[in-house]
């Protein structure tokens, strides 16, 4: 390469670094051409959702699809809030996601700062162990763990929502890793104080592991938000019904002549909480998210 | 001093702050590998019948039955075919965007976090914004009277330009006319976090490579596949990894289009999966089927992996 640049002429350079500039200009507007068609098509869903839950039953049943809504409807969004009880449905998740993030926490933090900082026999065994049952996938859990709760006579609770799902490996392997980083002798500096462990941890520890634990509160309760498959097992009652079972229950028909204006409109209060933790914590989403593969 | 000592005394104070998630795992995820296990060796088990004090025979009988069902046959048909058109489809659209946001400044930050939005939806709940747009509002469909209300904002689409509208998921559609929403649907719905991971992996290669060679007058498509593609395989074979991993569990976003039908009016379960198939022996308490599906399930993700993971020792450059 270095050869042809040396043989070239002076002439023929610069015409080469105009042609080049052309080039690159014309690349440029590919590219912003490209991602911005991209990023529309990612985002009408959600611009038709809206559009589509303000609208009339009328026009949205036109032949010829208007872009704005003429009148804009918002009784659709009372009228779905009824028809799906969704005030009752929020209350259930949001007590979930609430009680389970935080036993949830509780039990992360101890555990990993078990693996972190503390000397027993068999941990690396242990942890090896843990790590091994994430490849495993999780109906295989769930067949016995139906089994088990029906046993233990949780059917229809709280608690069958909430216990089963209390241990996640995955968040115990990131915080162990976030832990392990806060060096060794800030822990040995304390040993001498006189400080106990559990007091370290607590005054230590979880201050500077906070972004993590921020992350994984917000993954938990996304998954309780998302979930629907154990739910509907287990709990898919009146009284327990989480948000996406009570959604999906209250608008079976998915195709055909159903009312979209309303469907859409409880679409949208359903994913309405989501999109506020998203413009305000996206940094931690996006940092957990990273690191783990899963979704929720 | 001696406060150091006392921790190595202890060690039972490490099993004290392990001891909840090690029963609750004992519980909920080691007891059911061996259940499971268990449940799918013996012939017909049945939770419910068990419970009335019946005993059950060693055998391979579930397994055998699981694959000669018809229905399994198709749920795996469904669930491999949603695979590969999924995975290749999101990671080169994804390899795509992540590597156009790469080279821009102004706005990158902004579109990033557009890209990323579908991440934080809900699966069913946008699944139903998806079927609306596809869906076809009128009735007696592949008859002379047939009468089209509303086309649906897709079908609008096509007719701008100049196409037929297509019936995606309405009575009487075809599979592959299902498919292609369902592809559409998991491509959008997975695109976010592969650009993350992308994203993340382009912006951590070292400027070095490329200002060498910009020095040398190497020409871009040779930089991307000589530079890019090599030193982003890593991030590459993960999403692949976690693709088909994810694709292998597909359901939910099934449900979101079809509901718990899973398929149109007129065939439900047509678009069912090896997930959903597990559910439906569940619910009907044949525990002893739904186990050996689920064992098959693990084997051919266990398989899938290990292949990936062969073909990227090959073609991985760490």
């Amino acid at each position: 390469m270095a050869e042809r640049i040396s043989t070239m002429h002076e002439k023929d350079m610069q015409k080469e670094t105009s042609r080049q500039k052309v080039v690159g200009v014309i690349v440029m507007v590919l590219l912003y051409a490209f991602l911005i068609t991209m990023a529309l098509i990612v985002l009408f869903p959600f611009y038709w959702m809206i559009n589509s839950s303000l609208k009339t039953l009328e026009e949205y049943r036109m032949s010829v699809p208007t872009f704005w809504p003429k009148q804009i409807m918002l009784t659709n969004y009372a009228t779905a809030f009824q028809t799906a009880s969704l005030g009752r449905l929020f209350l259930n998740t949001l007590y979930v996601g609430i009680v389970s993030t935080i036993l949830s926490l509780v039990i992360t933090i101890l555990s990993a700062f078990a693996f972190a900082r503390l000397e027993f026999k068999g941990k690396d065994l242990l942890f090896a162990g843990l790590l091994a049952t994430m490849m495993i996938p999780g109906e295989l859990f769930t067949i016995t763990n139906y089994s088990t709760v029906t046993n233990l006579g949780w059917l229809n609770t709280y608690t069958v929502l909430i216990v089963p799902f209390l241990v996640s490996v995955f968040y115990i392997y990131l915080l162990r890793q976030n832990f392990m980083q806060i060096p060794n002798e800030l822990y040995l500096a304390a040993k001498v104080d006189g400080t106990s462990d559990f007091k370290y941890l607590c005054k230590v520890m979880i201050p500077l592991s906070l972004p993590t634990l921020i992350s994984i509160t917000i993954l938990k309760m996304m998954g309780a938000w998302n979930s629907y498959i154990w739910p509907r097992l287990v709990a898919n009652d009146a009284n327990h019904r989480m948000i996406t079972n009570g959604l999906r229950n209250a608008f079976k028909e998915t195709s055909g002549d159903v009312n979209y204006p309303v469907q859409m409109a409880a679409v949208a209060m359903v994913s309405a909480p989501l999109f506020l933790v998203f413009v305000f914590l996206r940094k931690y989403i996006m940092k957990g998210v990273s690191r783990s593969g899963i979704k929720g | 001093m001696s406060s150091s000592m006392v921790e190595s005394k202890h060690p039972w104070k490490a099993w004290l702050y392990l001891a909840p998630a090690i029963v609750l795992l004992l519980v909920f995820t080691v007891w059911p590998i061996f259940n499971t296990v268990r449940m799918a060796f013996l012939e017909n088990y049945s939770g419910l019948k068990a419970a009335g004090g019946m005993k059950f025979q060693f055998g391979f009988g579930n397994f055998e039955k699981v694959v000669q069902y018809k229905r399994f046959i198709q749920c795996m048909k469904n669930t491999v075919l949603l695979c590969i058109f999924t995975v290749p489809i999101s990671t080169i659209l994804a390899l795509l965007i992540a590597v156009c946001l790469n080279s821009i400044k102004t706005l990158q930050k902004f579109l990033q976090t557009i890209f990323f939005l579908p991440y934080v939806t809900n699966s069913i709940a946008i699944g139903m914004v998806f079927a609306a747009m596809f869906n076809i509002v009128g009735s007696f469909y592949g008859t002379e009277n047939e009468i089209i209300v509303t086309a649906g904002i897709i079908n609008n689409v096509i007719e701008f330009f100049g196409g037929k509208p297509i019936n995606w998921i309405n009575y009487g559609s075809t599979y592959a006319a299902n498919m292609t929403v369902m592809v559409i649907y998991i491509v959008w719905n997975a695109l976010p976090f592969k650009i993350l991971i992308l994203l993340g992996g382009l912006q951590s290669i070292n400027k070095q490579y490329y200002d060498a060679a910009k020095v040398d007058g190497t020409s871009r498509r040779r930089i991307f596949t000589r530079i890019t593609v090599p030193l982003l395989s890593p991030m590459i074979a993960y999403v692949v990894i976690t693709g088909f991993i994810g694709g292998f569990k597909e359901y939910t976003s099934i449900v979101g289009i079809f509901g718990e039908s899973m398929g149109p009016a007129d065939d439900a379960k047509r678009l069912n999966t090896m997930v959903g198939f597990i559910y439906d022996a569940l619910s009907s308490n044949s525990q002893g089927r739904a186990s050996a599906a689920a064992l098959i399930l693990f084997g051919i993700i266990l398989v899938v992996t290990l292949i990936n993971l062969q073909v990227s020792k090959k073609r991985v450059h760490y």
